[in-house]
């Protein structure tokens, strides 16, 4: 590996670090900025003063801000994610048994996402102007204006009530059969999908659209080849970067769509246990899954940058 | 001289150093045709504008529209289909859907426009600043960008489990959660234009910085804060209605899209009407405007019209 692609790569994997730093701040200080008592708030109405005291000190609320974030940052760096407030579980163990569903959920949500909207956003660049381009772009405004919870009772009363091709709710998990897995999840998948093919469709034909005026085109045309492969191979190769990159910053549109999508098919992931620990406002379960959505956020966008510095040369000039 | 539009395509003539005249975006292209003209040349921009004028009506006039108290429990009629007497049918408590969709526009049309106007002057305020005081900027930046990997709707979750569910902490936790976009708009703007010779000229012949800030960056800032503040205006009112669908939203006794749907969910397998309409209301209002967002961005700049 040449010396400066290495320390390219050195440098772009550091810069995640101040990041997550900032996410770890904002979240943990947040307690401490917000409005009125929080240990009050997250005790609830009916609380005794005992009550809130006892939530005060599990949340350090009683030490020094500096003090207890440098606790804190020690504690997630060592996978301890503190402990529910409600359940009195290790905040790790409530995660880990809810990332098989979440996980499934949004990699379907991608593979169903891009293998739609990059063949439909060429399409769309390709035959700009007419009505097919039209009808692409409104699905695609349509995309972005339908809540994801809309699509979701709508895509469940048509598919699962009326039509009981698949299951209502719930989730079966992989170890139990690919298929009943595959059933399960498709509905939910197809919902969420919904908005991330819009984006990746529409940023598909703007990129395209720019690519297929170049002159390598004209070439490639004028040489015989046939529009299939001018368009796949020669014209998405190039415009290939930023729709990688909108698939990456994407995946947060993706993670909060999944909470709400969870809540409509009852899937019990991460999702679920975001919804539930704000209606019992237990906060170091918010506190986690925020750190650790985010976390995935920045991983997944390094991955994607590192990607194209390792597939496109032009990137690494 | 035609006024740089948006995004100040054309480079200034050097040796002038003049600033262009301030773009008066607004007028430009509407003179010819009249009404008419303007709705055949820019369909989106009119149907979007025309779906959210009777929303914003349907808001203002609510207690006209043959609506009845939204808040009024009638326990003996509950959950009814659609009829004559309640339009809508009612919900578990008896409540007249119709009138809590009328009224419930009013939370999503606040949320929306309130979100919008206070997160672009937030964000613009700290994009000026990043963009002008370098010292601060790569801070700035820092901050903006750790609050960026944090997905919106996370975000706002997180600041309301640590406030009391209300019409303000909403848009409050929604704002926070869209000010950082905008900063790093205004930022790349500000980095933009201050190479601009003519800005570089402005600020040498000794014009102070507010001064610039007023006739050379704000102008030009102008264009793309409209079209991003529509798209934040859309998505609050998507997260506002995810928040209050999840119950971490409005209270419970202000009607809201969300609030409706979240109290149909318990029996929207046998009684789909219930939530029906509030979703068919709040994807019509955000799609309008989306419509409206969508054609100001290719009427200020006809050439991104080409390419998105």
């Amino acid at each position: 590996m040449p010396m400066p692609l290495l320390g390219y790569l050195i440098r772009r994997i550091a810069a995640t670090i101040p990041v997550m730093v900032v996410v770890a701040l904002f979240v943990f200080s947040l307690l401490y900025i917000a409005p009125g008592d929080p240990a009050s708030i997250i005790a609830g109405d009916q609380a005794s003063p005992a009550e809130i005291e006892r939530i005060r000190q599990s949340l350090g609320l009683d030490r020094p801000f500096l003090i207890r974030f440098a606790e804190w940052s020690w504690q997630i760096l060592h996978a301890d994610l503190g402990t529910s407030i409600f359940s009195g579980l290790p905040v790790s163990s409530l995660i880990a048994q809810r990332l098989e569903p979440t996980f499934s959920l949004m990699g379907l949500t991608i593979v169903i996402a891009v293998t739609v909207a990059v063949p439909v956003g060429v399409v769309a660049a390709w035959r700009a102007g007419t009505m097919i381009d039209r009808a692409i772009m409104l699905f695609a405004v349509f995309g972005f204006s339908v809540p994801v919870f809309v699509v979701g009772y709508g895509l469940a009363y048509l598919f699962a009530v009326r039509l009981e091709w698949f299951p209502v709710q719930g989730y079966s998990p992989i170890a139990g059969g690919f298929r009943e897995w595959l059933k399960g999840i498709s509905l939910p998948a197809l919902t969420l999908s919904f908005s991330y093919i819009a984006l990746i469709a529409r940023v598909t034909r703007a990129t395209m659209l720019e690519v297929l005026n170049q002159d390598f085109i004209r070439t490639a045309r004028a040489k015989g080849l046939g529009e299939g492969a001018v368009l796949f191979t020669h014209a998405l190769k190039n415009a290939a970067v930023p729709i990688v990159t909108v698939i990456g910053l994407g995946i947060a549109l993706l993670i909060g769509g999944a909470v709400v999508t969870e809540s409509v098919f009852s899937i019990p992931g991460l999702g679920r246990l975001t919804v539930d620990a704000i209606l019992q406002r237990d906060y170091p379960v918010l506190q986690a899954v925020v750190l650790l959505f985010s976390f995935i956020f920045v991983l997944v966008n390094l991955a994607v940058d590192l990607v194209y510095i390792l597939v496109d040369p032009r990137v690494r000039l | 001289m035609e006024a740089p539009a948006g995004g100040a395509r054309e480079l200034a003539p050097v040796s002038t150093a003049t600033a262009p005249a301030l773009p008066d975006i607004f007028r430009v292209r509407i003179a010819s045709g009249g009404v008419l003209g303007f709705v055949r040349r820019h369909p989106a921009i009119a149907t979007g504008v025309v779906l959210l004028a009777i929303v914003v009506l349907a808001a203002i006039l609510a207690p006209l529209l043959w609506t009845v108290d939204p808040t009024a429990l009638a326990p003996a009629r509950r959950a009814r289909p659609p009829s004559a007497v309640n339009w809508f049918g009612t919900d578990m408590l008896g409540r007249d859907i119709y009138s809590r969709v009328v009224y419930g526009a009013r939370v999503s049309l606040i949320v929306g426009f309130s979100v919008a106007i206070l997160s672009v002057l937030f964000g613009l305020a700290i994009g000026l600043v990043a963009g002008f005081v370098r010292p601060l900027e790569s801070l700035i930046m820092r901050v903006m960008d750790g609050m960026m990997s944090i997905p919106p709707i996370l975000l706002a979750i997180t600041l309301m489990a640590l406030t009391r569910g209300s019409v303000g902490n909403v848009i409050l936790s929604i704002t926070i959660a869209e000010i950082p976009r905008v900063s790093r708009l205004v930022r790349s703007v500000v980095l933009a234009i201050r190479e601009r010779p003519y800005v570089e000229a402005a600020i040498t012949s000794g014009t102070s910085v507010p001064m610039t800030i007023w006739r050379h960056i704000l102008p030009n800032t102008l264009g793309p804060l409209t079209v991003q503040a529509t798209h934040i205006c859309a998505s609050a009112m998507i997260i506002e209605a995810a928040l209050s669908f999840i119950g971490a939203g409005t209270p419970p006794t202000t009607p809201s899209w969300g609030n409706i749907m979240a109290e149909g969910r318990a029996l929207w397998q046998v009684k789909p009407f219930i939530i029906l309409f509030p979703a068919l209301f709040l994807s019509a209002t955000v799609l309008a405007v989306n419509l409206v967002g969508d054609g100001l961005r290719d009427w200020l700049d006809p050439r991104a019209a080409k390419r998105v």
